[in-house]
């Protein structure tokens, strides 16, 4: 990706200017890799802590309190035991595609978080098709999950990546449709463009500043919902489905793999929340039309001082744990639905109700 | 095809039903082979060592057996070799959700055979405790069943007050799950003082706090898309196969022996119970929901009856029934329980026989799988309300 980047001529041209982008092509990379690793992996665990201490107040009970200052290193010592335990891989099982599954569900999620917009500056690249990108490269992890389901040898791994396989492919589509709509109203395919795109919209007549969930407030609807299907949360949780498939396609796993599974689960819940912060919410601004301490570029979120570029990274991350916080209140009070239902709902309502709204915003786009 | 061959070899089926069947099918049609998908006996959704065979096309179930016996204790020979005090320590362990309700029916028995008058107050302190019993058995399914369908908030709700109920029957009893409170003639010991006023004060508390599952569970839209018009029960089949309980008051039919065949006192008060339409999940659900609110109806007014006076009657140093038989059914909180006591005048019974609402319950899970999605068979499994324990005894 990185090599593509480079290379201007491309499609995927780097359009602002990343904080990370010094004269030294070797030094920006290194920076570049580590902050995108470095995100990725402290971010989900932060949502973790999140979802363990919001899902225990909510149940009349205290979540973690035991490893570090309120149970906060939890999750570490989760990934400890995790590295300790035993891989077993079954005698039955598809080796390679056993061994591989995980990696293959995990890497898609580290990759789309090069695209993703934290603050003023704060993102590996901006890709002028940065939102294609993300939602191209997000469908590739599904194929981790039918490897694994198929490869472990077991009945209740093969529903479960079935399951998740079906779920995709229904949901994959309300899901850029509603994104499409936003790039419409946008004019743009860049998330950095979207966020700007964002700050600078007017309520047609007015000089009111909107976020884009007031407009589209339907993609909204349809891309949080599909975003739910997508990552298999409650109540769309149905190829884990712990009391029916025992744990669906990571049934076989142990370990680090298993580790591997639940990793990409947090990630891609914080992958998708910041997606939908970044398309609806308005990205680092702090409010409609207020601009960042310092910042003196458009509508004032670029060419910000440290303060600025630190406050937008922090507004970014309230919101995306503020989307999280919802996620998990959804599977605290529902319980799962039916894959036949699921499938219906995508396709005879989401899918309609989609095209609608992108015909709609289209001819709204045109009018105003 | 020779890679599947060698795998087979590799790792041969070991139990019936449980070895990969694989064959082509039909001719260029697009026809599928069943496969079959045991589920249990460990399972996340069968709540215990219950074991059920599913032969499926895709995610339909085309048939299911259950196949019971994991968990076998042999009962009911244990009981031929305990006296009469002893069984109550035996037969409140077969369905460890109901000790009280159990224990009571033996002492019941034995107390018929004997001819016993039993005093009036261990009578009703023996409904009140049967009642907080019940609840504290229905709590349990409401949080499993929710469980199961994949919301695990309800059973954390549910164990809140578990645990208050329990710790007040500890008071009295000494025992979380077993008991051991009755004895023939009576009970062990009087209640400790205190008792009726905090056992009032819990009956509000949890009254207050059952509008919490009816809107977290049973108004919940998922949650009746899940269960509405799911696993119907007609209510000739639940009658043919000895379905009782809650799923048996799902299908329409207020048989209950609290109400058709009253034993202590429960013919002096107003015993509900709540029926509902369909026989489905969610009528079975909704009824056993209802029957705690019914039960605290019927707590409170036990409050207001108990006398006072001697909670057990003077008895020989060894109890033993005259020669003859018995039956004696209870209405326990999963359905009704029968026990059949022959004596031969010895002080251990000849033979007592147990019919556990579980087993009969179990035995309509067949019927009601035939045609149900996996994601149903579980609605179904959870709706039924069995103790593993009491159907194997």
């Amino acid at each position: 990706m990185i090599a593509t980047v480079s290379a201007s001529a491309s499609a995927f041209v780097g359009q602002a200017t990343s904080i990370f982008a010094l004269d030294s092509y070797v030094l920006s990379l290194v920076l570049k890799i580590a902050f995108v690793v470095v995100i990725f992996l402290t971010v989900p665990l932060v949502g973790g802590y999140l979802e363990h201490k919001a899902m225990g107040r909510m149940q009349n009970r205290r979540g973690p309190v035991e490893a570090g200052p309120f149970g906060s290193l939890q999750l570490v010592a989760d990934g400890i035991k995790f590295i300790q335990k035993e891989d077993i891989i079954p005698q039955a099982a598809d080796r390679w595609v056993f061994s591989l599954a995980p990696a293959l569900t995990l890497v898609p999620v580290l990759v789309i978080f090069l695209v993703i917009p934290l603050g003023p500056g704060v993102f590996a690249i901006d890709l002028e098709l940065g939102l294609f990108f993300a939602l191209a490269v997000g469908s590739v992890g599904v194929l981790g999950i039918l490897m694994g389901g198929w490869a472990s040898a077991n009945k209740f791994s093969l529903i479960g990546g079935l399951r998740a396989g079906g779920q995709l492919i229904a949901y994959e589509l309300p899901l850029i449709l509603a994104a499409i709509t936003v790039a419409v109203q946008a004019g743009t395919l860049s998330l950095v463009g979207i966020v700007e795109a964002q700050a600078n919209f007017l309520l047609p007549g007015t000089t009111i500043n909107l976020w884009y969930v007031v407009p589209q407030i339907v993609s909204f609807g349809i891309f949080f919902i599909a975003a739910l299907a997508e990552l298999s949360r409650p109540p769309f949780d149905m190829p884990i489905a712990d009391s029916e498939l025992v744990f669906g396609y990571m049934t076989e796993y142990t370990g680090i793999k298993f580790a591997m599974y639940m990793l990409a689960e947090y990630a891609g819940m914080i992958m998708m929340s910041a997606l939908i912060v970044v398309l609806f919410l308005g990205g680092w601004q702090p409010l409609p039309g207020v601009p960042l301490p310092g910042c003196d570029g458009t509508a004032g979120i670029f060419d910000c001082g440290v303060v600025g570029t630190l406050a937008g990274v922090g507004v970014t991350l309230g919101k995306i744990f503020a989307i999280v916080f919802v996620i998990v209140w959804l599977r605290v009070a529902y319980p799962r639905l039916r894959e036949d239902q699921l499938q219906r709902f995508s396709w005879l309502v989401l899918v309609p109700l989609s095209l609608a709204n992108l015909a709609a915003v289209t001819i709204a786009k045109v009018v105003f | 095809m020779s890679d599947l061959t060698t795998r087979d070899l590799v790792h041969p089926g070991t139990a019936p039903g449980e070895d990969i069947h694989l064959e082509i099918v039909g001719d260029g049609d697009f026809a599928t082979a069943d496969m079959s998908l045991s589920i249990g006996p460990a399972h996340p959704a069968t709540h215990g060592v219950f074991r059920i065979v599913l032969e499926m096309d895709g995610e339909r179930v085309v048939d299911a057996r259950p196949v019971i016996g994991y968990m076998h204790r042999g009962f009911e020979k244990l009981a031929e070799h305990r006296d009469y005090r002893q069984i109550k320590a035996l037969v409140n362990r077969h369905d460890w959700l109901s000790g009280f309700s159990n224990e009571m029916g033996v002492a019941l028995a034995v107390e018929r055979m004997l001819e016993m008058e039993v005093p009036e107050r261990a009578q009703w302190i023996r409904m009140l405790l049967a009642e907080w019993n019940r609840i504290l058995n229905h709590l349990m399914f409401v949080g499993s069943f929710a469980i199961e369908l994949g919301a695990i908030t309800p059973m954390f709700y549910a164990f809140r007050e578990r645990e208050d109920i329990q710790h007040l029957l500890e008071s009295a009893t000494g025992g979380r799950l077993h008991f051991t409170y009755n004895q023939v003639g009576g009970l062990k010991i009087d209640l400790p003082k205190g008792f009726l006023h905090q056992s009032r004060g819990l009956a509000d508390t949890v009254r207050k706090r059952l509008p919490d599952y009816f809107d977290l569970v049973l108004g919940n839209d998922i949650f009746q898309a899940r269960t509405k018009g799911v696993g119907p029960m007609p209510a000739d089949v639940a009658l043919s196969y000895g379905v009782t309980g809650p799923a048996l008051h799902a299908t329409g039919v207020p048989e209950d022996s609290r109400v058709t065949e009253p034993y202590l006192k429960y013919g002096d008060i107003d015993v509900r119970v709540p029926v509902g339409e369909n026989g489905d999940s969610f009528d079975r659900f909704s009824c056993l929901l209802n029957r705690i609110e019914a039960s605290l109806d019927i707590i409170d007014q036990i409050h207001d009856h108990i006398p006072s006076g001697p909670v057990n009657s003077k008895l020989p140093k060894m109890v033993k029934a005259p020669e003859g038989s018995t039956y004696v059914r209870t209405e326990n909180p999963l359905g009704q329980l029968g026990y059949w006591l022959e004596s031969d005048g010895g002080r251990t019974p000849w033979r007592l026989k147990m019919r556990t609402p579980s087993f009969s319950n179990v035995q309509a899970i067949p019927y009601l799988l035939r045609g149900a999605l996996v994601p149903d068979a579980v609605a179904v499994l959870g709706s039924v309300f069995f103790v593993v324990g009491d159907i194997d005894r």
